[in-house]
């Protein structure tokens, strides 16, 4: 009998694992079930679409076809619970599915503002393709808007905005954007870029309450009581694996559901991967989330191919790495590159790694050339991570190197010199290093 | 000083290059096929890490420009394929 495949959610990471589980195995049988009723497409273009630059439709890489060829049955439901020892995943309509298989890829969900007036018309996010319309249908009748929070997330938010006409209040709790990631410098060019591009930055700003009339929206209220007048409220300080499904069902969780190397969870033949997927750390502690496009595709391959067959492949956490556009500058973020908290943040946010935020003794470098801004982090014998901004030609051999953690040897020495060619350096020792390795 | 360098270098790496994605850094955004004019999913492309070796691909660069992320470029492909020269880990 064809093994029967339940993929709980329509993201990356059940999409790929889709793919996975196909590549390996013709007769089986794959159901993705999700609530969303857009179905498959890209999170992170949304940013784009409230931009102006791509149509919603764009937005989808595959369309019906392609599952119809890949073979996946669409279920368009919300699961209402599962049943481990049972194998069986019942939907909100009372249906039943069993599996022999089952991979739960929720994904995640933003963490609400916790002051008063949050449940106000107008209190808006930007979770899904609904938020995202959601955004752009309510920037038709607004003209102010407040975005509170900070990651990739608040900036898109802010941008889309702008680009559709709203006037933006961006509220920041300290004295700069995104400081346990970027450094002064870097901060201070996104906010320049911000700022030109209409933003309007309120630095030491907190939210006191959110002021409406009528069950709308009005104003928001800072704790230094002025009032910003708003029509929309945006709120992006950060996500929370949606483990909600896993937890009912009795699977161990952390943050996330926690998972094995193979990607399993606590329960027989049930799986998870990508963002709600917390791989249990080796040696105890915690391991690092990451929300990353990229990091769900690769846990959703991983989960797939052991799905198939027998648990044989593990996952092995790749260096973070995610490049991304912040104000109009195009910024690629790898390694450990930064520490500290975030107050605008609590946790994580989309397009973000905690491992970014772990950098030890290291030493920095940071060069300002024509067309890049580029910072690295040295450890001893290795670059521990970088963030190129601007042109990205410098930034493909230092994914290559960082990933790789080639031991760069007298480079790093070079590299601290005073007024020292970094880019010449690197792309030198690159060249170099993969001359050797053929 | 060769005022038509650039010019040279340009045509030359419009007659030679394809457009070659970094599959590592693509979100499937789908900014890339949206904007190509020859209607080709540049994207798909990118999801399978295959360079756009399609012969409507007029090489016009706008894929390459409008990607939000910066992973297309123009390169040469060497005769033993993609993966004997795309930068990054797959």
């Amino acid at each position: 009998m064809a093994r029967r495949h339940v993929l709980i959610g329509s993201g990356p990471a059940a999409v790929s694992a889709a793919e996975a589980i196909r590549s390996e195995d013709l007769a089986a049988e794959i159901t993705m079930v999700t609530a969303d009723p857009h179905g498959y497409y890209s999170r992170p273009g949304l940013a784009y679409y409230l931009a102006k630059e791509v149509p919603k439709d764009g937005l989808s890489p595959f369309t019906s076809r392609d599952f119809a060829r890949l073979g996946v049955r669409f279920v368009s439901q919300r699961v209402a619970k599962i049943s481990p020892a049972a194998h069986l995943v019942t939907l909100a309509n009372g249906d039943d599915l069993p599996y022999d298989r089952l991979l739960i890829a929720t994904g995640s969900q933003a963490i609400p503002l916790g002051v008063r007036g949050v449940e106000l018309d107008g209190v808006v996010k930007l979770d899904d393709m609904q938020d995202a319309r959601n955004l752009i249908d309510r920037s038709r009748h607004a003209k102010e808007a407040v975005v509170v929070g900070g990651g990739i997330t608040a900036l898109e938010i802010a941008e889309g905005l702008r680009a559709r006409g709203v006037h933006v209040h961006y509220l920041m709790r300290k004295e700069r954007y995104w400081g346990s990631v970027l450094s002064e410098a870097e901060s201070r060019v996104v906010e320049d870029g911000l700022r030109s591009g209409g933003v309007q930055i309120h630095y030491f700003t907190e939210v006191a309450q959110i002021l409406g009339k009528d069950g709308k929206v009005t104003a928001v209220e800072t704790e230094g009581a002025e009032a910003i007048h708003a029509d929309l409220v945006a709120v992006a300080i950060g996500v929370l694996p949606k483990r909600q499904l896993g937890e009912s069902a009795g699977l161990e969780c952390g943050r996330g559901i926690l998972v094995d190397e193979f990607l399993r969870a606590s329960e027989p033949d049930v799986y998870a991967a990508g963002d709600v997927a917390e791989v249990r750390a080796r040696q105890g502690g915690k391991s690092p989330l990451e929300v990353l496009w990229n990091t769900a595709v690769a846990k959703g391959r991983i989960a797939g191919l052991n799905m198939a067959a027998e648990p044989a492949h593990p996952y092995i956490q790749s260096v973070p790495l995610n490049v991304t556009r912040l104000a109009g500058h195009k910024i690629a973020i790898m390694g450990t590159v930064g520490n500290g908290k975030d107050e605008d943040l609590r946790g994580i946010a989309r397009g973000d790694s905690e491992t970014w935020r772990q950098l030890g003794d290291a030493a920095i470098v940071e060069h300002e050339g024509k067309d890049a801004r580029v910072r690295l982090a040295l450890a001893e014998r290795t670059i521990a991570g970088a963030i190129v901004m601007g042109d990205q030609t410098l930034s493909f051999p230092l994914q290559e190197i960082i990933a790789s953690r080639v031991d760069v040897g007298a480079l790093a020495e070079r590299l601290r010199q005073d007024k020292a060619p970094v880019a010449e350096l690197i792309e030198s020792f690159w060249r170099e290093w993969k001359a050797g390795r053929a | 000083m060769d005022p038509f360098k650039a010019d040279r270098d340009r045509h030359t790496i419009l007659a030679t290059a394809w457009v070659l994605p970094e599959p590592s850094r693509c979100v499937q955004c789908g900014v890339c096929s949206f904007h190509c004019p020859m209607a080709i999913d540049v994207r798909r492309h990118v999801w399978r890490n295959e360079p756009v070796k399609d012969s409507y691909c007029l090489t016009c660069g706008e894929c390459v420009k409008r990607c939000p992320r910066g992973l297309l470029r123009f390169d040469v492909i060497p005769p033993l394929g993609i993966d004997e020269h795309t930068w990054g880990s797959h």
